[in-house]
C-alpha cells in the first residue's frame, strides 16, 4: 500500500501569516510617505488662496479693487498706505529675471557643452565639482558680496549707476547663482544626445565645432528649453539676494531702467516679513504678502509646468 | 596625354593637401577656448567670493578668537555673536534628519518599488517635480500659516519647531527624488534573486535594494540637509531673529525650541543690513563679522556639499570598475 501524501492546501502557500502581516504594514507606511506630498501640494494651495482671497476682500471693503493698479500720478508700493500697485513689483521682478537669464544662459549652456563635448574624463572631474561647490552656496551668501563686491567694484563703475543696490545688481547676483542649475540640466540634455549622431557628423567631416552647433545642440533643444524656463522660475522666486541687493525701493514706481533699485516681488515680501513683527496676520498690509506670495506661486508653477511639456513634448525619441 | 597627366597630378596633389593640410581649426580652437571660459568665470567668481570673504574674516578670529562663537547676538560689533546662530542652524538640520530623511527615503522607495504605473502614482511625482520647484519663500508662508499661526500649542509661534518642521518639508522633495533615482539604478537581478527564494518585497527592498541604493541615497541626504542649512526665505517670514535675542538663563529644552530663535543664514541676513560703524574695542565693523559668520556657515554647508560630490565620485568609480 502506498502512503498517500499529505494534501497541500492553498492555505501553505500562502506564508507566514506574521511576515505577510508587516509586508502589508511596510505597503501601508511607504504609502503613506508617499502620500503626504500630496497633502504638502494641498496646504500650500489652500494657504496660499484663502489667505490671497481673506486680502482681497479686505481690499475691496476699505480701498477698492483699484489699489492693486494704482493710477495716481506716481504709483508705487506702499502697502502701509493701503496701495498696492502690482506692476511696480512685477516689473522689478521680470527686469531681475531677465538679466538674470541674459548671465545664466550663455555661461551654463557655455559651461554645459564644454563638460559634455570638450573636456576629458579627467578634465570633468576637475572641473565639474566648481560648478557644484558654487551651487551648494547659499543664496544669502551671494546676496552679502552683491552688496560688498558685485555692487560697489563692478556694476557701478561699469553701467554707471547711482548706487550699490539696483536690480541689476541682484539679476547678475542671481545669475550667477542659477548658473549651475542651467548647466547641470542643459548638459543632462547634451549627454543624452546619441553618440552615433556626433558620430556620423563627424564621418561626414564636419568640424567639432560645426557638430557640436549644427549637430548636438539642435537634438538637445527641448532640454536646454526646459533648462532655461526652469533657471528663470528659480530665479523670479529667490528671495534672499533680491532682499539684499536690490534697494528695495517700492517708491520708484513702475522702473524700467534695471540700473534704478527697485522691488522685486520677493523683495517685498521679506520686507513685510520682517517689518511686521507685531502684527502678524491682522492688517491689510501684512494680508498682501500671501496675495504677492500666490502670484509668484503661480508664475513658477506655471514655468515649471510648461518645462516639463516642452521635454516631453519635444522629446526627440532616438 | 600630358595635359591629362598633369591635370590628375595637380588635382591628387590639391586634394591632398585639402586633407592632410595640417592648418589649424582655428575656429574650434576658439569656439573650445569661449567654452572654457564660461566654466573659468563660474571658478573666478567663486575664488573672488571665498578670497574676500576669509580675507576679512580673518582679523575678526584674531581679534576675538573664540568669542566670535560662543557669543549672543548683540548690537556692538565688539560683542556679537555667533552662537545663537550656530545653535538654531544645528535644531533645525536635525528637524531635517528626523523629519524629511524617513519620510523621504519611504515616499522614493515607494514610487520605485511598490507603485503601480497607474494614474495616481504619476500624479504623485509630478506632485514631487512641482514641489521641488515651489520658491522657499513660499513654504514660508506655508510654515507661518500652519505651524506660526495654526499650531501654536504644538510650535510654540514663531520658533525653531516651526523653522525645522517647515524646511523639513522644504527638502522633501530632494530627498524623494534622489532616493528614487538611486533605487531605479538597483540592477534587476537583485530583486529577482530575492523574489527567487521566497522574500517578500518588503525583506527584498530592506535587505537588497536599500543598501545597494545607500550610497546615494547618503549623498541626497546630505544635499538635502546643506540646502536647508543655507536657506533663509522661509525663517523670515517664519519670524527668526535678525536683531537682539537675549538667552534667559535657566531655560529648559522646551522653552528653548519654543522659544524665539535665529540661524545662520538669518544671522548673516541682519548682520548685512547693520550700520558699519567699527567697534569701539576691536574696530570691526558688522561686516567684517559678518564675513566670519559666512565662513561658518560655508565650512557647515560645504563640508557636507564635498562629502556628497567625494562620495558620489567614489561610488560611480566602484560601479563602472
Amino acid at each position: 500500500m502506498v502512503t498517500t501524501p499529505a494534501t497541500l492546501l492553498v492555505s501553505d502557500f500562502r506564508g507566514n501569516p506574521r511576515r505577510m502581516r508587516k509586508e502589508r504594514f511596510m505597503r501601508g507606511l511607504l504609502f503613506a510617505a508617499a502620500a503626504l506630498s500630496i497633502v504638502i501640494s494641498a496646504l500650500i494651495v489652500w494657504t496660499l488662496f484663502t489667505e490671497a482671497w481673506t486680502f482681497l476682500s479686505g481690499l475691496i471693503d476699505e480701498a477698492g479693487i483699484g489699489a492693486l493698479i494704482d493710477g495716481g500720478k506716481a504709483p508705487g508700493w506702499y502697502p502701509r498706505n493701503s496701495r498696492f500697485d502690482i506692476p511696480t513689483i512685477v516689473y522689478g521682478t521680470l527686469i531681475v529675471s531677465m538679466v538674470s537669464i541674459v548671465v545664466a544662459a550663455p555661461l551654463g549652456l557655455g559651461a554645459a557643452v564644454y563638460l559634455s563635448e570638450y573636456a576629458s574624463p579627467r578634465a570633468r572631474r576637475v572641473l565639474k565639482p566648481i560648478l557644484e561647490v558654487l551651487a551648494g552656496i547659499p543664496s544669502v551668501v551671494f546676496g552679502f558680496f552683491a552688496l560688498r563686491v558685485l555692487g560697489p567694484d563692478l556694476i557701478k563703475p561699469l553701467f554707471d549707476t547711482t548706487q550699490n543696490t539696483s536690480l541689476l545688481v541682484t539679476g547678475v547676483a542671481i545669475g550667477v547663482l542659477v548658473t549651475p542649475l542651467m548647466a547641470s540640466i542643459s548638459e543632462d540634455a547634451l549627454r543624452s544626445v546619441p553618440a552615433s549622431l556626433r558620430e556620423a557628423s563627424t564621418g561626414l567631416g564636419a568640424r567639432k565645432s560645426t557638430t557640436v552647433v549644427k549637430v548636438v545642440l539642435p537634438a538637445a533643444v527641448s532640454g536646454i528649453i526646459a533648462a532655461l524656463l526652469i533657471s528663470v522660475s528659480r530665479a523670479i522666486g529667490e528671495t534672499m539676494i533680491a532682499a539684499l541687493a536690490s534697494g528695495r525701493l517700492g517708491q520708484s514706481p513702475r522702473t524700467t531702467d534695471p540700473r534704478d533699485p527697485g522691488l522685486p516681488m520677493t523683495s517685498a515680501m521679506a520686507q513685510l516679513a520682517v517689518g511686521s513683527d507685531q502684527v502678524v496676520g491682522s492688517t491689510l498690509a501684512f494680508q498682501s504678502l500671501f496675495f504677492v506670495g500666490a502670484l509668484l506661486f503661480l508664475m513658477t508653477l506655471a514655468l515649471n509646468m510648461v518645462a516639463g511639456r516642452v521635454v516631453r513634448k519635444f522629446r526627440n525619441a532616438y | 596625354m600630358a595635359i591629362t597627366a598633369a591635370i590628375t597630378t595637380s588635382t591628387s596633389k590639391s586634394v591632398r593637401a585639402a586633407l592632410t593640410d595640417s592648418k589649424r581649426d582655428v575656429r574650434g580652437y576658439l569656439f573650445a577656448g569661449v567654452l572654457l571660459l564660461c566654466l573659468l568665470t563660474a571658478l573666478l567668481v567663486l575664488t573672488v567670493l571665498m578670497w574676500d570673504v576669509v580675507a576679512s574674516a580673518i582679523p575678526v578670529f584674531q581679534k576675538r578668537s573664540t568669542g566670535f562663537l560662543t557669543n549672543d547676538l548683540a548690537s556692538s560689533p565688539d560683542k556679537a555673536g555667533v552662537s545663537q546662530g550656530i545653535w538654531g542652524s544645528l535644531v533645525i538640520a536635525g528637524f531635517v534628519i528626523v523629519l524629511a530623511f524617513p519620510i523621504g527615503i519611504f515616499a522614493g522607495v515607494y514610487l520605485e518599488e511598490y507603485a503601480k504605473s497607474n494614474r495616481l502614482t504619476r500624479f504623485i511625482e509630478l506632485n514631487i517635480r512641482n514641489l521641488a520647484g515651489v520658491p522657499s519663500v513660499v513654504y514660508g508662508i506655508l510654515g507661518l500659516v500652519v505651524f506660526v499661526q495654526g499650531l501654536t500649542w504644538f510650535t510654540g509661534g514663531r520658533s525653531v519647531i516651526a523653522a525645522g518642521i517647515t524646511l523639513a518639508i522644504l527638502v522633501l522633495p530632494i530627498i524623494i527624488i534622489t532616493t528614487a533615482e538611486s533605487v531605479r539604478a538597483v540592477p534587476a537581478g537583485l530583486r529577482e534573486a530575492g523574489f527567487g527564494v521566497g522574500a517578500t518585497q518588503w525583506e527584498v527592498t530592506r535587505d537588497h535594494v536599500l543598501p545597494y541604493a545607500a550610497p546615494g541615497i547618503l549623498t541626497g541626504t546630505m544635499l538635502a540637509v546643506a540646502r536647508a542649512l543655507g536657506e533663509a526665505a522661509p525663517l523670515l517670514l517664519i519670524g527668526a531673529i535678525t536683531g537682539r535675542l537675549a538667552s534667559l538663563p535657566g531655560e529648559s529644552i522646551v522653552d528653548q525650541l519654543q522659544g524665539k530663535f535665529t540661524a545662520m543664514p538669518i544671522v548673516i541676513y541682519g548682520w548685512a543690513n547693520e550700520v558699519n560703524k567699527p567697534g569701539k574695542i576691536t574696530g570691526l565693523t558688522f561686516e567684517d563679522l559678518n564675513a566670519a559668520a559666512i565662513v561658518v556657515l560655508l565650512a557647515m554647508v560645504l563640508l557636507l556639499n564635498g562629502a556628497a560630490i567625494l562620495l558620489r565620485n567614489r561610488f560611480e568609480k566602484r560601479r563602472q570598475g
